[in-house]
């Protein structure tokens, strides 16, 4: 390993006098999933939005190492070619489906939009590959011409994955990406996460509240409060020996079942 | 060519100045116009003005014309091919009392031909200048409702977008199902709209020879694609770009090379079809 793909150093940003996140560093490698755990107001989504370029922190840099351009400074790039590494290197899958999916098209037409985006013209090629997408998210490919507002909430959160991960990209953002679906859904979503991420060597960073989700899919961990990172290290460390008081609350509140 | 000089206005209607605008208002709407043909398909705001007749019924389209117009053009004015239709006529009259220039209805004879829905049949030439009547002038419109946003789209040229538009078309219908207001890629930049013609018109706008100039008055934007630039409609490569075709000739004149409006013409169901450009049928019958 050379150098990591994403790195944050002293990330900030406040919303008036209200600091949503403060001095945030870590670095990313490659096929390294990183979980930002903390509860609701911590700032953990403000975070990922800086990472992902859609909100300008107010204080510090992140770094990305693209894979032909050498690295690059996210928050320094013009904005035609942010947009363009976000739609071609990166993926990034919302907690509501529908923020991330286009609803008044087909599935074939949603995953095949980011080939289009770059360039591809060929519409048998297109389909074939949204086709091949919906059986790797396991989705019905009988399924493919029909809309996502047809569509159950677990099947959207299937296809706005396949439709992130047909660019082949290197780093996916994830915003609570099982929030909001039953159990045994999120189960075979995160299954699903888990296969994709090993098979296709991805850089994550995911952000969650549930600390199930956090030990299955993640192999480090960085526990936000008020806008601090307050303890970061490997998952099952942090999990099973928390240090900081708001980790071990956080853990001491997972309900036994 | 424009006409900037004051003169007698006794051979006028003395209450309008010459061709209804001001002399401010066509300086800034010519302006507007010469940016949009240095930037072909980029569209230009501009101030809109009220007119005397209602949105949707060809305001933009005749402000460019009174910013275009002097006394020594010719005016052709079509509606869907028409040049008898109430909005042809009503906007023909009004030009020609406003700005007193000689009307025709052949294409030949015109200087400026503004047109709603349609592109003359008879090829244009050198120094013609097309003024279309443009209702909604994004192309993206219907695809991204946020202003802000498609004109970041038009500016990193992201067009995507539009494609899956046409994607969605094959995957509902088995082909690409729009027939007019086909868009199109002018000189390899823009993406535009070319106003509701039928896709049938989209290949006389391709290096066409003419100026073509499109206004739209409720939305206040002008664009225009200059003589001899490439316009190429969007398609796929296994679905290329194809035209309307009919089996049937035109009724009238028996062409098999226009564009045919379907005519029902009695109660029991029988159809006709005939050339919906008038101009054109007239001259080969």
């Amino acid at each position: 390993m050379s150098a990591p793909l994403l790195s944050a150093r002293d990330v900030g940003k406040r919303f008036g006098g209200r600091i949503a996140c403060r001095d945030v560093s870590f670095d990313l490698w490659p096929g390294e999933v990183l979980g930002i755990v903390g509860e609701s107001g911590s700032g953990k989504t403000t975070l990922l939005n800086c990472l992902a370029g859609r909100l300008v922190p107010d204080s510090g840099s992140v770094t990305y190492e693209t894979r032909s351009a050498g690295s690059v400074d996210v928050h320094r790039l013009s904005e035609a070619r942010r947009r363009l590494l976000a739609r071609t290197e990166w993926g990034f899958v919302n907690q509501d489906a529908r923020e991330g999916l286009r609803m008044g098209v087909s599935a074939g037409a949603n995953i095949g939009e980011r080939l289009m985006a770059v360039g591809a013209r060929h519409y048998g090629e297109i389909r074939g590959q949204a086709a091949d997408w919906m059986a790797r998210v396991e989705i019905d490919i009988e399924r493919l011409d029909d809309r996502p507002t047809s569509y159950s909430g677990g099947m959207r959160q299937r296809l706005q994955i396949a439709r992130n991960l047909v660019s082949r990209p290197r780093l996916v953002f994830m915003d609570e990406p099982t929030g909001g679906l039953d159990v045994s859904v999120q189960a075979r979503i995160l299954d699903l996460l888990r296969g994709l991420v090993e098979g296709l060597h991805l850089s994550v960073v995911l952000v969650t509240h549930d600390l199930g989700v956090a030990r299955l899919l993640t192999h480090r961990l960085m526990v936000m409060q008020g806008g601090s990172v307050v303890e970061q290290g490997l998952t099952d460390q942090v999990l099973d020996d928390p240090q900081h008081p708001y980790t071990q609350m956080l853990v001491s509140s997972i309900l036994p079942v | 060519m424009p006409d900037t000089t004051i003169r007698d206005t006794s051979s006028q209607d003395a209450a309008y100045n010459y061709a209804y605008l001001d002399e401010q208002t066509k300086r800034m709407i010519r302006r507007a116009i010469l940016k949009a043909v240095a930037v072909p398909g980029y569209q230009v705001p501009f101030g809109g003005r009220e007119m005397p007749l209602p949105y949707g019924w060809g305001t933009g389209g005749i402000q460019v014309t009174a910013a275009l117009i002097g006394r020594d053009d010719t005016l052709k004015v079509i509606d869907q091919g028409a040049d008898d239709t109430t909005n042809a006529v009503s906007i023909r009259r009004f030009f020609a009392r406003v700005a007193q220039v000689a009307t025709t209805t052949h294409t030949g004879e015109a200087t400026i031909i503004q047109t709603r829905h349609r592109v003359p049949e008879t090829p244009l030439t050198d120094g013609q200048i097309l003024v279309f009547q443009v209702p909604i002038p994004e192309p993206l419109r219907m695809l991204e409702p946020r202003e802000t946003e498609t004109r970041t789209l038009h500016a990193l040229s992201e067009y995507g977008v539009m494609q899956v538009s046409l994607y969605e078309s094959i995957a509902r219908h088995g082909r690409i199902a729009k027939t007019y207001n086909y868009p199109v890629m002018v000189n390899g930049r823009y993406i535009m709209s070319p106003s509701p013609i039928p896709k049938f018109d989209n290949p006389k706008l391709d290096r066409s020879p003419a100026l073509q100039l499109y206004g739209a008055g409720r939305e206040k934007r002008i664009y225009a694609v200059p003589p001899h630039t490439p316009v190429k409609s969007l398609d796929f490569d296994d679905h290329p770009f194809e035209i309307e075709t009919w089996t049937e000739c035109c009724a009238l004149c028996g062409s098999t090379e226009s564009f045919l409006d379907e005519m029902i013409v009695d109660d029991t169901g029988k159809r006709l079809f005939v050339c919906s450009d008038t101009d054109y049928c007239e001259s080969r019958r």
